[in-house]
């Protein structure tokens, strides 16, 4: 039985990934949990079903000090539940709190976690998805960010456990932080988001800036759009759509490259997929070398096809 | 006028990655033997250049800092060839194989001695999103940790108020877009989308070679090897392999039923 504390940036519903995070530890033996603010009911219920004890919560609302709250709190469970892992996601607010908590913890920190077995062996896929390494921490404790669409979640039946118990921490912490002074929220998508979707369709310069077709399958696919750094960069579609290394990670079971040469920053982002699928018009495209299955060809012809097609086989 | 401001920049030597990049030996490690300045690092340095070009105070001072083995030298001397008026290395045998924990503990002391060694305290220190060797974005907050300083993370825009006491930025989160102020002294990690780095002019690269460049070793920052490099590491590598290619892979070339074919690889995947 290992202990683990789950790090959540939420207190109000699960996402995907935060189940990931649950039922691996959960795999591992007891199970602690920290949100950030006072847990929703729902949430309580949710993290009983993954048999989850104690729920660490901070004594007051945390304020508007970044990062550094919440890896105060996370520290103070930490310490509490005498944790061997602490698991967070794998999206760049999370992978800086896990950076300062190894410090404070005196714990190696290990990101972009694919897998994680039960003597806390971690596969991390390293150089831009081109290697695969395992690797362990030295120190007592380890600190893992998980990718997302990392754990299998359809072996998993709710646990019959009462409620967790829930502590609170007064985590002042002395350490200067910045402060949000202003908040902006994105438009929201009614598909999936993207770090955690299944499938992801995504377009390059070569849409010309027309995403409708791409869209329309990732509708047909339930998947979510993203885009190469060309395609945002030509004001086509938002920074948040961006795939790759100075973007989003994604680890879909399926991703559809459309119009995207593929080169290496691009690859960083979408190397884990399960599938790879591409569209481009230049056989020579470098995408096609990681590619499970491509096509030649222009894919304003190509994506209206094969959704429709794909219309024909579900009617 | 003002107080001169000191800023750091972080450049790491990395090997490029338009190259083949491997990790070998045991335990294995990348191999540095050749490399550029991290790409992303560039964005810092143009960065803390513009910051400093906008007050427009002759004894404002942009120095880089790296931690690497000789080869390193290159980053620094990119970043002074781009207008940072000195470099510092930090160099010892002993850092090899040192994870994020103890990269962030030399350049934390490194820090520390570049503010004795200049007689000014250090105001900033910048440093790129991400190394495209580690990726793994942790040293910027490992060392605002370990300096005690406040950190943002992932500026894509970033301004000093007039007096420099504090900053201003931007920072893009998956669903939001968040303004961020900081009171200086402050780390700070930028984008790529902060700016576009400019190119060194030959009159730059010429007068890059007059610049200052200090080498130091562990022991000169008050590390023993034990505490440095693999040795000195929270966490150890104990396999690598490459990804294996996917030597499945189907090409099609769409004669009018490209659409149709992927569809049914869809179907025969079960993905669909
Ligand atoms: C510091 C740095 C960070 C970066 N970070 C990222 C990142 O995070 N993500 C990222 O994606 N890139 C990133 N890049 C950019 C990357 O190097 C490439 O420039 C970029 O990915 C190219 O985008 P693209 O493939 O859409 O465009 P292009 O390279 O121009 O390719 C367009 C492709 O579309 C094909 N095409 C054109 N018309 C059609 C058609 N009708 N049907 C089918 N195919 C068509 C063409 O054959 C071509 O292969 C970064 C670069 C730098 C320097
Ligand atoms: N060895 C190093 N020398 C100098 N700067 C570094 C080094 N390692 C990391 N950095 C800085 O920290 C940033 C993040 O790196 P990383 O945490 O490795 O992804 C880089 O963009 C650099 O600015």
């Amino acid at each position: 039985m290992t202990t683990a504390l789950v790090v959540l940036d939420t207190a109000e519903g699960l996402r995907r990934s935060d189940r990931e995070l649950l039922v691996l530890a959960g795999g591992l033996g007891g199970t602690h949990v920290v949100v950030p603010g006072a847990p929703a009911e729902a949430l309580l219920d949710e993290l009983a079903g993954h048999a989850v004890g104690t729920v660490h919560v901070p004594a007051e609302e945390p304020g508007e000090g970044l990062t550094v709250p919440a890896v105060a709190l996370a520290e103070a469970a930490a310490r509490d539940s005498g944790a061997r892992v602490v698991l967070l996601g794998g999206t760049p607010e999370a992978k800086e709190v896990a950076g300062r908590l190894g410090v404070r913890l005196g714990a190696g920190v290990i990101t972009d976690v694919v897998a994680l077995d039960a003597d806390l062996v971690a596969t991390k896929s390293v150089l831009a998805g081109g290697w695969t390494t395992r690797c362990r921490a030295r120190s007592a404790v380890l600190v893992a960010a998980l990718r997302a669409n990392s754990v299998d979640l359809s072996g998993h039946v709710p646990a019959a456990a009462g409620r967790p118990r829930v502590r609170a921490h007064a985590v002042a912490d002395p350490a200067p932080a910045a402060r949000v002074v202003g908040r902006r929220a994105l438009p929201a998508s009614d598909r999936p988001p993207l770090a955690e979707a299944r499938v992801v369709v995504a377009g390059g310069r070569g849409t010309g800036g027309d995403f409708g077709p791409l869209e329309e399958l990732a509708d047909v696919l339930g998947g979510a759009v993203g885009a190469s750094r060309a395609a945002v960069d030509a004001g086509w579609i938002g920074h948040e759509a961006q795939i790759g290394q100075t973007g989003r990670t994604v680890s879909p079971q399926l991703y559809v490259s459309c119009g995207i040469s593929g080169a290496i920053q691009q690859r960083a982002g979408m190397q884990t997929a399960r599938v790879i699928v591409a569209v481009n018009k230049d056989e020579q495209a470098p995408v096609f070398e990681i590619a499970d299955l491509g096509i030649v060809g222009d894919l304003r012809k190509v994506l209206p096809q094969a959704v429709e097609h794909l219309r024909k086989l579900r009617s | 006028m003002t107080q001169p401001l000191t800023v750091v920049v972080l450049v790491k030597h990395v090997p490029d990655a338009k190259e083949e990049r491997v990790l070998a030996g045991d335990p294995p490690v990348v191999d540095r033997s050749s490399g550029i300045l991290s790409e992303l690092d560039e964005y810092a340095v143009e960065a803390a250049l513009q910051l400093t070009e906008a007050r427009d105070n002759a004894e404002d001072r942009v120095l880089a800092l790296t931690m690497g083995p000789a080869g390193a030298a290159g980053a620094l001397k990119r970043a002074l060839q781009l207008g940072a008026h000195g470099g510092f290395h930090v160099l010892d045998d002993a850092l090899a194989g040192s994870d994020a924990w103890v990269t962030a503990r030399v350049l934390a002391a490194a820090v520390e001695r570049i503010a004795r060694h200049a007689g000014a305290p250090v105001d900033l220190v910048l440093t790129g999103m991400a190394s495209t060797d580690g990726e793994t974005s942790l040293v910027p907050g490992q060392l605002a940790e370990r300096l005690g300083l406040a950190q943002v993370g992932l500026a894509s825009s970033l301004a000093l108020d007039d007096d420099a006491a504090s900053l201003t930025a931007t920072r893009d989160t998956e669903t939001e877009v968040l303004e961020v102020v900081a009171e200086l002294p402050a780390v700070v990690s930028v984008t790529d989308r902060i700016n576009t780095p400019r190119y060194p002019n030959f009159k730059a690269i010429m007068a890059a070679k007059k610049k200052p460049v200090q080498t130091w070793s562990a022991a000169d920052l008050g590390l023993d090897a034990e505490a440095v490099g693999f040795a000195g590491s929270l966490t150890e590598v104990l396999e690598a392999v490459p990804r294996p290619p996917r030597s499945a892979g189907r090409i099609v070339v769409d004669e009018g039923e490209g659409g149709i074919r992927l569809a049914e690889f869809l179907v025969a995947e079960k993905l669909v």
